[in-house]
């Protein structure tokens, strides 16, 4: 191999290592713990981007399967940190006596471990099927998945006695493996953590929509029934994939909670829900890096955007929504991958270079030719 | 020799207007047969029944002797039945090979198209068909972007990959030209034998092309079955297409 393809394969990989390893000892941990939790929405985005940039559905409820994986993880670091016999605070105040039975199981790390992917992903596998079976599609999809949102939402907000409801559940203060989980050293490792699996869940997405079952998902986008003519089911691609998508937002949420310090049923408002689409649109749908970028970018902006002027981001956050949907309709990655740049230099007056063929140039025979018409076409004949 | 398909009595109706009514047609292994019939005559929705597509109110219809009634699309088309649609669809943002590839696939299962290798018999398939329809130059551009001729042979090379007993074929050769027209005409009877093939088709040139059985749809109802000929100089099938003799 030589050194410039070599470069080319494993160069971003390694750029992508030096920062993880260099930037936590280089960013204040303030703004390290801020690029560690929308690194970890980069997953809730590689799923959004897997069902709605691949295969066309419009979920507006991955809030539901973020918030899941969330509290799946908060109610573990409830409880890690309790003295054998004693009760997470809040239930005091409910006048709770004893731990709820659906809580027991989390009191077991290996058990959340799971339950942080598993959970999210039935509830997405039994709400994909029951939907997709019934040939629920386009706009209705979108408005059942953000009602479901909804349910979810209020329910969760309504029960003070078992999740300790609007208030949520606070994890920073909580200990895990000895050291408390809002720790500078703690979310270090929880930024390396993050990086790891984002790179897991983007290789993962990648395996699946590279051969054909990723073509089988572009073809249900494109045209479902076509699909279906040619002797496929697109309801068990669809239930698989939403499945995945599910289970990644879980991941997402979980890693999303433990940097932010708290879950609560905000993880499962509508608008965050419908952020989430924005970032993948803005990004580059149908593409992962632009899943991840969007989701990275557009947070990391609205942040330090609302530091300075706390009242222009949400018109920001429009604007750039209705810049991808008329001028950028495949996302900023979308757009550098299609030449993008070149056609803006070309804009102000820098033409694109066209390419050109050395060995033609190089050919004595073709050279010859060039010059016998040429001189052919000055005498006034044709060549 | 037992028909390979065969429609008894099916009727259709869509609140209250009746698509189908008392359909009956059986084809023989091997045959080609040609469906002609005026607009609104409900040729589609005799593919939609046969496909899986609508369910029909009432009648049978039997593939190889078992029912087809109540069985999903897809299943239909594992059972050895293929559809090209009236207007070409092919899957655009991907290229005519790998709209082939998913065709040729043997399995509905997702894992079949997750693990499951393309097996080198299926590449030359793929590869074969490419040629067939003049694609193999376009193997990598996107489909969408093909003209709508290449659409409708590519959609046809996609039929072709499924390897069906039974194809369906829903007016190939509408938009396409002459010397296109031939091509599929040709393409089509050299399907014939190894396939059944049925066609529907407004193009009367075409039809005679193919020199097969027509059957004239009319309202929902088989009206008539013989050759072109004995078909162009039949009465009722005149009266249908240009209108009934007033006296």
């Amino acid at each position: 191999m030589d050194r410039p393809s070599w470069l080319r394969r494993f160069g971003p990989w390694i750029l992508i290592m030096a920062a993880a390893i260099i930037l936590p000892f280089v960013l204040p941990p303030f703004r390290l713990n801020l690029l560690g939790r929308f690194l970890a929405l980069g997953i809730v985005a590689l799923g959004v981007d897997l069902i709605w940039g691949y295969t066309g559905l419009l979920s507006l409820g991955q809030g539901i399967f973020f918030a899941l994986g969330a509290y799946a993880i908060g109610m573990h670091l409830q409880l890690s940190s309790l003295d054998s016999g004693q009760l997470p605070e809040f239930f005091g105040l409910y006048g709770v006596k004893e731990l709820p039975a659906f809580w027991q199981p989390f009191s077991s790390a290996f058990f959340t471990l799971f339950a942080i992917w598993i959970i999210p992903a039935l509830v997405a596998g039994l709400l994909g099927f029951l939907v997709f079976r019934n040939r629920i599609k386009g706009v209705y999809f979108s408005i059942l998945t953000q009602a479901a949102l909804l349910v979810f939402f209020n329910f969760f907000n309504g029960q003070q006695k078992l999740i300790n409801g609007t208030n949520g559940l606070k994890t920073d203060t909580a200990l895990f493996l000895g050291q408390m989980v809002g720790s500078d050293s703690m979310q270090r490792l929880l930024f390396w953590i993050t990086v790891v699996l984002v790179i897991g869940a983007w290789l993962l997405c990648r395996w699946l929509t590279r051969g054909r079952f990723g073509d089988a998902l572009i073809a249900i986008r494109d045209d479902e029934s076509r699909l279906r003519f040619s002797g496929h089911n697109p309801t068990a691609y669809k239930t698989l994939v939403f499945t995945v998508a599910g289970a990644l937002a879980g991941i997402s949420g979980a890693l999303y909670t433990v940097q932010s310090g708290i879950v609560s049923p905000q993880f499962m408002a509508v608008p965050f829900s419908i952020e989430m689409v924005i970032w993948v649109a803005v990004g580059g749908r149908g593409t992962l890096l632009g899943a991840v970028l969007g989701a990275v970018l557009i947070n990391y902006a609205k942040s330090l955007i609302s530091e300075q002027l706390p009242e222009t981001w949400l018109f920001i956050q429009g604007a750039l929504f209705l810049l991808v949907v008329t001028a950028l309709p495949d996302g900023v990655v979308g757009w550098w991958r299609q030449g993008g740049p070149k056609r803006l230099a070309a804009m102000v007056g820098i033409p694109p270079t066209a390419a050109t063929y050395p060995s033609l140039d190089g050919d004595g025979a073709q050279q010859a030719d060039k010059k016998a018409i040429a001189a052919k076409l000055e005498s006034g004949g044709t060549p | 020799m037992t028909a390979l398909l065969e429609l008894r009595g099916v009727g259709v109706s869509f609140d209250g207007f009746r698509a189908l009514n008392d359909l009956n047609l059986s084809l023989a292994p091997g045959e080609l047969r040609a469906v002609i019939g005026p607009n609104g005559a409900g040729k589609t929705t005799f593919l939609d029944v046969i496909t899986g597509k609508v369910r029909p109110s009432q009648g049978e219809v039997l593939f190889q002797g078992r029912s087809l009634l109540g069985l999903s699309e897809h299943r239909i088309a594992r059972l050895g039945i293929g559809r090209k649609f009236q207007t070409p669809r092919v899957f655009e943002n991907l290229s005519p090979r790998r709209n082939l590839e998913l065709a040729v696939s043997r399995s509905s299962a997702p894992w079949e198209l997750l693990f499951g290798r393309l097996d080198g018999k299926s590449r030359d398939k793929v590869q074969r068909l490419l040629a067939v329809v003049g694609l193999e130059n376009l193997a990598h551009e996107r489909a969408g972007g093909l003209s709508h001729g290449q659409k409708q042979w590519l959609e046809i090379a996609m039929l072709v990959a499924q390897d069906p007993v039974l194809l369906l074929v829903d007016e190939p050769v509408a938009g396409l030209t002459d010397e296109e027209t031939q091509l599929t005409a040709d393409l089509l009877k050299q399907l014939a034998g190894d396939h059944t093939v049925l066609v529907i088709e407004h193009d009367m040139d075409f039809i005679r092309d193919l020199n097969a059985p027509v059957t004239v749809l009319h309202e929902g109802h088989v009206l008539c079955e013989g050759s072109m000929d004995q078909v162009q100089n039949d009465s009722r099938v005149i009266a249908v297409y240009l209108g009934q003799a007033t006296d």
